[in-house]
């Protein structure tokens, strides 16, 4: 599904991924570990496609095509979803319009017939279920005044709405409490499936007991210098990743 | 039948055969402005003594104005001496089909989802019988004809109703008020009339699009509204559908007067030509717009949307003379490329109990200049008066301009005027976050914008609302990304 090879990217000149390889197939779930400022989010933004971020060399394929000539909008029409850190508050369109929007782009572009106002509500009553969104929310103003964990929670809902093959959740669990994470880490395995995949960017092991990832990988300065299984996530968790630091101080 | 009924008869049965109103070819006064020329278009017109004396007196005083130059807009000198101000409405080149007008134009109306047959009204293409304008004109002023409402060209009205044009006319912007409304009150054309009796609440919207005889109202218009004690009235100015007009220069005056109880609702949508990519063409739309709430407990409430023209200078304005009496100004203006818009409000306080709302949302793009002008005046009786103004500016791209020049002037202690005033730009982050979902930009920049305008577009009808968020959307493609 998804296969980069040394990728390097820099932004204002500042080299921040330093050749990344990483494949994804269908079904599975990565976790993408690491300190501050390793590099995890340009990693998530580099592959949706924000123009700040220059790719000096190496490749994308997703489903099967080199990324790099599509634009943000195409990688997310084939399939591809960030769930943002920081969700985008948008005055005056609610969700559920921004939704429709995007819903019917979406189809288009996989060349099916637009929702028309009765069947989009049905589809949203259904997948507000997977994520215990209440509706009042989605008619108010996407994002705006909304609470850490309904932000969070509306990023997973808008996942379920546009059914993804990838979806990289960036950093989802940061500031939510155990409930709201609950709620989420249900939503995103209530999506699963064995068409997609799922890449969880995350700074903690916390999510990953309900999450469960196949892989576990850690970025450190621009590199993933460790992969393994989920005891890989437990043992960042306990030793912290100066171990890491240490063990990759030239790198 | 005399010769002059003959020939009246020939055209109008005529015109009708190609569902037309009545038209008639007749002379251009020359170009240039003098009293001579005043009186020509006053007897072309058949007009009564008393409104010739208005022209004239209005002429006099206009010649002892100067034009204005404290707006923030920048245009060339205008020659009021190359200007024709009068020449009788010219028949529009009948087409066969669609096929024949600019496909521009078509590609535009499309997009903005106006009807086959609407478009055709509108490029003069021969309308079918059914749907023919005039019948439908005809059917809905029979239904306001019983409920005593007047609604009709202003010629008409000086014509049928002079004692009410001669008690109103002038009487809210007088002919004294500015260099535009002094020329407008000199040469003015035609436009629209009308009258609600008391207690009357009309059922429908009043729109210039069903008067008979509203094509080419000319570039000097003239609209009057008066709306009796306790009577409602709303009314729809312009359509979303772009202008062409081979006159520069529009300077219109509007006048609505509002009684006790009355409540008179204002609705504008501009959309003449801006001019090109550049900068060149373009329409100069300056305009004086002014309501009275003359008894206590009027309302008047103007919303408009504003994304045509090259220079735009217009206020509607309530002058709250009743107690309590509320007046309203929404308003969303567009300029992209080289637009200049300068255009707000005055709310002028004078009853006690008064409020007043102002939401003004400016959208700039391109090299556009969008600038906010409003005053909010308190007299010094006017006890507990209100004010709640709220002016936005919204940015696209680095090249555009949002000014803000809000004035305020209390003579009362007592009153409560706010004024909150915010600047943003479409950030790349909400761009981005769109285009994540799979939304383009262009459709990203509609969607922020509708809702950023949102509040203003609220205010308007129902189909009206629909057309201008196409319209806003229209207005700003191409202007990111």
């Amino acid at each position: 599904m998804l296969k980069v090879k040394n990728l390097k990217a820099s932004i204002e000149g500042k080299e921040i991924l330093k050749g990344i390889n990483l494949e994804v197939k269908p079904g599975e779930v990565h976790a993408i570990m690491g300190p501050n400022g390793s590099g995890k989010s340009t990693l998530s933004a580099v592959l949706a496609g924000r123009e700040e971020y220059t790719v000096d060399s190496g490749s994308v394929e997703f489903l099967g095509k080199n990324i790099f000539g599509s634009s943000p909008e195409e990688r997310a029409r084939e399939g591809l979803f960030l769930a943002f850190q920081y969700p985008i508050e948008i005055p005056g369109v609610s969700t559920t319009n921004f939704l429709r929007a995007a819903v019917n782009q979406v189809r288009a572009h996989r060349g099916l017939p637009k929702l028309d106002a009765v069947q989009f509500l049905k589809t949203m009553k259904e997948k507000m279920q997977i994520v215990d969104i209440d509706q009042a929310l989605l008619k108010r103003s996407l994002n705006e005044g909304f609470s850490g964990g309904e932000k969070k929670r509306n990023e997973i809902f808008q996942m379920a709405m546009l059914e993804p093959k990838l979806s990289i959740l960036d950093e989802t669990d940061s500031g939510l409490d155990i409930d709201a994470l609950k709620i989420v880490a249900n939503g995103v395995n209530t999506l699963k499936s064995a068409d997609n995949a799922t890449i969880v960017i995350t700074h903690y092991q916390r999510l990953l007991d309900f999450i469960i990832p196949d892989f576990v990988h850690v970025l450190y300065n621009g590199k993933i210098v460790k992969t393994g299984t989920k005891e890989l996530a437990y043992e960042l968790e306990e030793r912290g990743y100066d171990w890491i630091k240490a063990e990759h101080a030239n790198a | 039948m005399s010769k002059d009924a003959e020939i009246l008869e020939e055209f109008t049965s005529k015109e009708y055969e190609h569902g037309w109103s009545v038209d008639f070819e007749a002379d251009e006064a020359p170009k240039g402005l003098n009293e001579d020329i005043v009186r020509f278009i006053s007897a072309k017109k058949n007009e009564p003594e008393w409104l010739l004396e208005f022209r004239l007196k209005a002429f006099r005083h206009w010649l002892t104005l100067e034009e204005p130059d404290w707006a923030a807009v920048n245009y060339p000198k205008i020659n009021f001496q190359d200007i024709i101000y009068y020449s009788a409405p010219k028949k529009q080149k009948k087409l066969d089909s669609l096929d024949e007008v600019d496909p521009e134009l078509i590609e535009t109306f499309k997009k903005l989802g106006i009807s086959i047959e609407e478009q055709k009204r509108m490029t003069g293409v021969a309308v079918d019988a059914v749907i023919d304008s005039v019948s439908v004109a005809t059917t809905f002023k029979e239904t306001l004809g019983e409920l005593g409402i007047i609604f009709c060209s202003f010629s008409e009205a000086v014509k049928d109703h002079p004692e009410l044009v001669k008690k109103y006319l002038g009487s809210v912007v007088p002919y004294t008020d500015n260099y535009y409304a002094a020329l407008n009150s000199a040469v003015f054309s035609d436009g629209s009339f009308g009258y609600i009796p008391k207690g009357v609440h009309c059922p429908m919207e009043l729109s210039t699009y069903f008067r008979i005889n509203a094509a080419n109202t000319g570039q000097f218009e003239r609209t009057l509204i008066v709306a009796e004690p306790g009577s409602y009235v709303s009314y729809l100015e312009g359509c979303t559908a772009p202008q062409r007009d081979e006159n520069q220069l529009h300077a219109a005056i509007v006048e609505i007067i509002v009684e006790t109880d009355a409540e008179v609702k204002y609705s504008t949508v501009q959309n003449w030509y801006p001019g090109d990519k550049n900068g060149k063409g373009g329409i100069y739309n300056f305009v004086t717009k002014r309501g009275i709430c003359n008894g206590d407990h009027a309302k008047l409430s103007w919303t408009q949307v504003e994304t045509g023209s090259a220079v735009t200078w217009k206020y509607p304005s309530c002058i709250l003379k009743g107690d309590y009496s509320v007046g309203e100004f929404y308003s969303v203006a567009v300029t992209n490329n080289y637009q200049q818009a300068d255009t707000g409000t005055k709310m002028i306080h004078i009853g006690k109990g008064t409020k007043s709302r102002i939401v003004s949302k400016g959208i700039s793009a391109g090299h556009s200049q969008n600038s906010y002008r409003g005053l909010v005046q308190v007299h010094k009786r006017a006890e507990n008066v209100r004010n709640f103004s709220q002016c936005d500016s919204l940015l696209l791209g680095d090249k555009c301009g949002a000014h803000t020049f809000p004035y305020i002037e209390v003579d009362n202690s007592s009153a409560q005027v706010e004024h909150e005033a915010t600047t943003s730009k479409i950030g790349e982050d909400q761009i981005f976050y769109c285009n994540q979902r799979g939304i383009d930009t262009e459709e990203a920049v509609a969607l922020i914008v509708n809702g950023y305008a949102k509040e203003v577009l609220n205010k308007l009808p129902m189909e009206f609302a629909v057309e201008a968020q196409k319209l806003l959307a229209l207005t700003l493609e191409g202007s990111v990304g």
